[in-house]
C-alpha cells in the first residue's frame, strides 16, 4: 500500500492554481455538477457515509454537522470556512488555497447549495497575505467561468464567496472568535450555547469548516461516500494532509491514507524520511501547539483518529513536528507556552494568567531555580486550565505540557536537580532566562 | 452542537450537592443552586448584566463530564447532577484567585473599596493567606485628571461589567477590551484619558465595578477644610435620592428613609445650614413647567426635554447636538440651588455671599462635573462649590464617629429646606415628568388635582408614556429610564415621528436612585427598593404640589418675580453646546 494517496492535494503544484480551464481539464467542478442533480439530504448522505471528521482539530463528524444546520428553518445560512490555519507546524491549508483554491470554492459551492446559502465568507489568516491574491483570482475566474456568482451553471443557483482576514490572531480559529472577527468585533469566542449552528454569522444559523474537510466534499460527492471511507480506516474515512516539520529529513505536506504508522510517517523514504545527522528521535507533537506529545514507544501507532485517541494522542490539525534528542523537554514547553501567551485572547483568568504563571515555572526549572511546591503548582495549573478556561485555546494549551509531564517526568526531577539530560539549560549556550 | 433551545416551560429535575433541585430549564445552575441553598461564588457576574462566564470563579463539577462548567454561564439539563464543592471545585476556584491576585496590588488597606470589595471577600472565604505566584502587579498610573472618575487600572479584574453598562446599557462606549493575553486591559480608544473619550461622567461604571478599579474623585478633604474655617458660611442641599440609599452605608435596608437623621449628621459635622435640593427641584418644576406651557402655547421647540441629569445633557451635547433646543434651558436643581443660595439666602441672611460654600450630596458623580462647567454660573461665584457623592458622605460620618443609627431625627433647615412631595420623587424615573404634571395640570386648567399620583410614569420599564387630559388638551409625555432608552426617543425625534410634547430623561437606569454615587451593591432589586422609599417619602409629605410650597412662593414674591423672569432667567437657566466627540 503506498503511503501517499492524493485525493484532495492531486492538482497542487500540478496545475495554475487560479486557472479554471486547468482545474476544470484536471476533473475539477464534476463534484459540484453531480451535486446539482442531487437532494441536499443525499449529498449529507454521502458525506455521512463517509465518516468524514472535520479536519480543522476537533475532528467532530461532518456529515452530523451538516445534518443538524439543515433542520434549522431560519434562513439566511452562512458558509464559514475556517482558513485562519495557526497552529505552529501547521501549513496544509495553505498549500490547499494557494495551490488548489479551486477546490476548495467547488466544496463550498455544493455547501452552499446544500443549505440554500447564498453567501460564503472564507477567512483567511492574516499572515497568508499572497494567498489571499491567488484566492481573489480564483474566485474571479470561477464568477467569469459561470462556476460562482450568479445562476451558476443555469441552475438560477446564486452562491458569493467572500475573502475576509484578521489581523492574525490564533484564537480567531476558534469558531466563534472567528465569527466575531468576521462580524469586525474583537476575535474573542462567544459563550456557548446558543451553538453556531443556530446563532451564527450575524446571528444567523451557521456552517463553519475547515479548509481541509470543505476541499473533501467535491471528491466525497463525486466518489461517493463508501468509496472515499474505504481510503482509510473503518472509523477514519479518507485521507489526511499530514505536515511534517522539525527534525526531519523531508518536511513538508503530505497526504496520506489513515491507517499509516506514526513509524512509517517519520521515517518512510516517501515521507518524512528519517531524523537528519543520525540523531535519535525523542519526542513528536502531534497537531499542532494545542496537540500532545509522543515518545519513541508509541512509534507504531496507527495514524487514525481512534488508534491516536486509544494513545493519548490526536489527530488535530495534522502536524507531526519531530524533535531529537538534542532537544530539551523544558526548553520546548516553554517556546509553545510563549505561543499560547502570545496568542491567549485574553478573556477568561485561567487562560490569561495561567500561561503565564506556567511560564515563570518553566523558567525556574530551566535556571534551576523550582521547587517541589512548584511542581505541585504547575499540575494545579495543569488541571485548572484544561477544566477551567472558557474556550479550547485554553483549555487545550496545556496538552503539550501534561503529555510531557506524563512522559518525561524524569526530565522534569532531573531540571529540579539542576540536570538537563539534553545540555541545554544550564549551559553557556543555554537558553535559560 | 445537537443544543435544542430551553423552554422555560418545561421543568427539569436536578440535583445540586446531593439536593433534588426542580425549576425551569432556562434556569442558570447559579440560581438552581440558590434554590438549594448554595450560594456559588462569582465575581464577573452582575444580576442585572448579562452573563459572559469570563471569571471563571463560579465553576462547578458535573457529574460524568471531566471538564467543569460555569455556573453564571449555563442552564441546567434534566438529569444534570452539579457538584459545586468538591476539593477539585475549591481547589480550582482559590488557584483562579490566586491567579488573579499574582496581578493585582493587593495594597487593600489604602483602598477606597477595602471592606466591601468583591475580590477581597473572595480571598478571606478561600482561605487565601501565603502568596502563591510571585506578585507582579502592573505598573499603571492612576487617571485621575477628569476630576470625575478615577480609574486605578492595575487593580483591575478584567470582568468586564463597566464595559457592558458602558456599551449596552449606557450607550456611551467610552471604554472597551482591548489587546490580548496578559496585555489584555479595559481602557478606552487609543489609551485616552477619560475627557478625551465621550464618557458622560455617569459613573454606571463605578456602580459594577466589583474592585477598587473604578472611583469618584474623593472630594471630602474639600467639604472637612470649608466646615474648619471660621471664615466661611458652608451650606449643604441633599439631593432627594440620598436619603432613601444612605442608610445601606450603615447598614439598614435599602430604601430606608434615613432623611431626619442625615441631616442630624449633617448638622454634626459641622455645616451651618442644612438645605434641601428638594427646595430647588420645586423651583425647577416652576420655571420648567411655565418653559413647558411657554413652548406648548407660542409654537417652541417640541418635545421640551428635561435637563436636571447631567450624564443625560453629556450625552446629548456629545451625540444628538442637533436636538440641543429640545433641551430645557433650566438649570438642574443642585445649580438652581446653587444660584439661589449665594444670592437669595445669602441676601436674606445677610450674608456675604463670596464668603459661602455651597457643598451638594449627590447619588451622580457627573453632578461634578455639572457643578465645575464654566457657563452654569449664575451668582457670580462659582455656585456649586463643592460636590460630594451619597458614598463620600458616608465616609465623612464615618470620619467623625458619629454613630448614624443612634442619630434622632431632625429637620432641614429654612428656607431652602422647606419642599414637597413633588420634590423628592424627582429622585426616580418619571418623577420629574410627575411632579411637573402636577403643577402644569393645576396651572393649565385652574382645577384642584384630584389624584396627584400618576401610575403610568413611574417603574423601572425602560421607556414608559402617558397622555395627560389638560381641560380637552391632551398631552403626550415620555420618560426614558437610562441613556439606551433615550436613545431610542431621541432617534424617533431626530426622525420627526415623536407627538410627544415634554420627555423626561434619566442618564442612569432608575433614575437618581441608581445613580453612580450611590452605594455600591445596586442591582435593580435594590433599585426597586429605593424607588419604593421615594414614593413613601411622597406619600408622607403634607404638600405634594411644587406651587404649592410657601417657601418657593415667598422666593417668587420677595425676589424672581414670577418663573422664566429675567432674574429667572439670569440665576436659573443656561445654554448648552455641542461636545467634542
Amino acid at each position: 500500500m503506498s503511503k501517499i494517496n492524493k485525493l484532495i492535494s492531486a492538482n497542487c503544484g500540478v496545475i495554475r492554481p487560479d486557472s479554471v480551464e486547468d482545474y476544470v481539464k484536471a476533473g475539477g467542478y464534476e463534484g459540484l455538477k453531480k451535486a446539482f442533480t442531487m437532494k441536499p439530504e443525499e449529498i449529507i448522505g454521502e458525506v455521512k457515509k463517509a465518516k468524514l471528521l472535520g479536519r480543522g482539530g476537533a475532528a467532530y463528524p461532518a456529515g452530523s454537522k451538516w445534518e443538524q444546520l439543515l433542520e434549522i428553518p431560519e434562513f439566511p445560512k452562512y458558509i464559514v470556512i475556517n482558513a485562519d490555519e495557526g497552529e505552529p507546524g501547521t501549513f496544509k491549508d495553505k498549500i490547499l488555497l494557494s495551490q488548489d483554491p479551486l477546490r476548495v470554492i467547488e466544496g463550498m459551492t455544493i455547501a452552499g447549495y446544500v443549505f440554500n446559502s447564498h453567501d460564503g465568507y472564507i477567512y483567511i489568516r492574516g499572515e497568508y497575505r499572497a494567498i489571499q491574491k491567488v484566492f481573489r483570482s480564483a474566485i474571479d475566474n470561477a464568477v467569469k467561468a459561470g462556476y460562482l456568482g450568479q445562476n451558476i451553471l443555469g441552475t438560477g443557483f446564486a452562491f458569493h464567496i467572500h475573502i475576509m482576514t484578521g489581523a492574525g490572531a490564533y484564537v480567531c480559529g476558534e469558531n466563534s472568535a472567528l465569527l466575531n472577527s468576521i462580524e469586525g468585533k474583537a476575535g474573542r469566542p462567544r459563550i456557548k450555547p446558543p451553538h453556531l449552528a443556530e446563532v451564527g454569522l450575524f446571528l444567523m444559523p451557521t456552517l463553519v469548516n475547515n479548509v481541509e474537510s470543505i476541499a473533501n466534499i467535491p471528491t466525497i460527492v463525486l466518489e461517493g461516500g463508501e468509496k472515499y471511507l474505504s481510503y482509510g480506516t473503518k472509523d477514519s474515512g479518507g485521507t489526511k494532509l499530514v505536515c511534517l516539520s522539525g527534525n526531519v529529513v523531508n518536511r513538508g505536506v503530505y497526504e496520506i491514507p489513515f491507517g499509516v504508522s506514526l513509524r512509517d510517517i517519520i521515517y518512510d523514504p516517501e515521507l518524512g524520511g528519517g531524523i537528519p545527522n543520525g540523531k535519535k528521535l525523542k519526542f513528536f507533537h502531534l497537531g499542532g501547539q494545542s496537540g500532545p506529545i509522543g515518545s519513541q514507544a508509541q512509534l507504531d501507532t496507527l495514524y487514525c483518529y481512534k488508534a491516536l485517541r486509544n494513545a493519548g494522542l490526536s489527530v488535530g490539525s495534522g502536524a507531526v513536528v519531530v524533535m531529537d534528542e538534542d532537544v530539551c523537554v523544558i526548553d520546548y514547553l516553554k517556546g509553545v507556552t510563549e505561543f499560547f501567551i502570545h496568542e491567549s485572547c485574553g478573556k477568561c483568568t485561567p487562560c490569561r494568567e495561567g500561561n503565564k504563571q506556567i511560564y515563570a515555572i518553566l523558567c525556574k526549572l530551566s535556571e534551576g531555580q523550582a521547587t517541589q511546591d512548584d511542581m505541585a503548582v504547575l499540575r494545579r495549573l495543569i488541571d485548572t486550565m484544561t477544566n477551567a478556561s472558557f474556550c479550547g485555546l485554553g483549555q487545550s494549551a496545556t496538552v503539550a505540557l501534561n503529555t510531557c509531564w506524563k512522559l518525561f517526568k524524569a526530565e522534569f526531577e532531573d531540571h529540579l536537580n539542576q540536570k538537563c539530560p539534553a545540555q541545554v539549560c544550564f549551559t553557556e549556550q543555554g537558553r535559560g532566562e | 452542537m445537537g443544543h435544542h433551545a430551553s423552554d422555560p416551560n418545561k421543568i427539569v429535575n436536578i440535583t445540586i450537592d446531593g439536593i433534588p433541585v426542580s425549576c425551569p430549564e432556562t434556569t442558570l445552575i447559579l440560581d438552581a443552586a440558590k434554590m438549594a441553598g448554595i450560594d456559588i461564588p462569582v465575581l464577573c457576574y452582575h444580576p442585572d448584566l448579562k452573563v459572559r462566564a469570563t471569571c471563571r470563579v463560579c465553576i462547578v463539577e458535573v457529574k460524568g463530564q471531566k471538564k467543569f462548567k460555569t455556573a453564571c454561564g449555563n442552564e441546567v439539563w434534566d438529569g444534570a447532577e452539579f457538584i459545586t464543592n468538591s476539593p477539585a471545585v475549591r481547589q480550582a476556584r482559590k488557584d483562579i484567585l490566586e491567579l488573579i491576585l499574582a496581578e493585582h496590588p493587593q495594597d487593600c488597606l489604602k483602598c477606597v473599596r477595602n471592606t466591601n470589595c468583591e475580590l477581597q471577600k473572595l480571598a478571606r472565604d478561600f482561605g487565601i493567606s501565603k502568596p502563591q505566584f510571585a506578585n507582579k502587579p502592573n505598573p499603571i498610573p492612576i487617571e485621575d485628571s477628569n476630576g470625575v472618575i478615577v480609574r486605578d487600572m492595575a487593580k483591575c479584574v478584567k470582568c468586564g461589567r463597566c464595559v457592558e453598562v458602558c456599551q449596552e446599557v449606557q450607550t456611551v462606549g467610552a471604554i472597551n477590551t482591548a489587546h490580548r493575553s496578559v496585555e489584555y486591559e479595559i481602557t478606552t480608544a487609543f489609551d485616552r484619558s477619560l475627557q478625551d473619550t465621550v464618557c458622560v461622567y455617569c459613573g454606571q461604571c463605578i456602580a459594577v465595578c466589583p474592585v477598587g478599579a473604578l472611583y469618584e474623585k474623593d472630594e471630602t478633604e474639600k467639604v472637612w477644610q470649608a466646615i474648619a474655617d471660621a471664615d466661611k458660611h458652608v451650606v449643604v442641599q441633599v439631593a432627594p435620592a440620598v436619603r432613601v440609599a444612605l442608610g445601606e452605608e450603615f447598614g439598614m435596608a435599602p430604601g430606608s428613609i434615613a432623611t431626619g437623621k442625615m441631616v442630624a449628621a449633617l448638622r454634626r459635622l459641622g455645616f451651618d445650614k442644612v438645605f434641601d435640593t428638594d427646595f430647588a427641584a420645586d423651583v425647577t418644576i416652576m420655571e420648567e413647567g411655565n418653559e413647558l406651557l411657554e413652548r406648548m402655547s407660542h409654537g417652541g421647540v417640541l418635545p421640551l426635554i428635561t435637563s436636571c441629569s447631567p450624564g443625560w445633557i453629556n450625552f446629548v451635547e456629545t451625540f444628538y447636538p442637533e436636538l440641543l433646543p429640545h433641551v430645557s434651558s433650566c438649570k438642574s436643581p443642585q445649580q438652581m440651588f446653587g444660584a439661589l443660595a449665594k444670592t437669595y439666602y445669602a441676601q436674606k441672611a445677610g450674608i456675604d455671599a463670596g464668603k459661602m460654600t455651597v457643598v451638594s450630596i449627590m447619588p451622580c458623580t457627573a453632578k461634578k462635573y455639572e457643578s465645575a462647567r464654566p457657563e452654569i454660573n449664575g451668582s457670580g461665584y462659582r455656585d456649586v462649590d463643592v460636590v460630594i457623592t451619597t458614598r463620600e458622605l458616608a465616609r465623612m460620618i464615618k470620619q467623625a464617629g458619629i454613630d448614624f443609627n443612634k442619630l434622632d431625627d431632625q429637620e432641614f433647615d429654612a428656607p431652602l429646606g422647606i419642599s414637597t412631595g413633588a420634590a423628592v420623587i424627582f429622585g426616580t424615573s418619571g418623577g420629574v415628568m410627575e411632579a411637573a404634571l402636577r403643577t402644569v395640570y393645576e396651572v393649565v386648567t385652574g382645577k384642584e388635582l384630584v389624584d396627584v399620583d400618576f401610575e403610568s410614569v413611574r417603574g423601572l420599564t425602560g421607556i414608559k408614556e402617558a397622555e395627560v387630559d389638560l381641560d380637552g388638551k391632551k398631552v403626550k409625555v415620555a420618560i426614558a429610564n437610562g441613556l439606551k432608552n433615550a436613545r431610542q426617543i431621541l432617534d424617533k425625534i431626530k426622525a420627526g415621528e415623536c407627538d410627544y410634547q415634554f420627555v423626561e430623561i434619566m442618564c442612569c437606569p432608575g433614575g437618581c436612585i441608581g445613580g453612580g454615587g450611590q452605594p455600591h451593591g445596586t442591582t435593580k432589586a435594590v433599585r426597586e427598593e429605593r424607588m419604593a422609599g421615594i414614593y413613601q417619602a411622597d406619600r408622607e409629605l403634607p404638600i405634594r404640589q411644587s406651587h404649592k410650597n410657601p417657601a418657593v412662593t415667598a422666593l417668587y414674591e420677595e425676589f424672581l418675580g414670577k418663573p422664566l423672569s429675567r432674574k429667572s432667567h439670569e440665576l436659573l437657566h443656561t445654554h448648552y453646546h455641542p461636545r467634542h466627540k
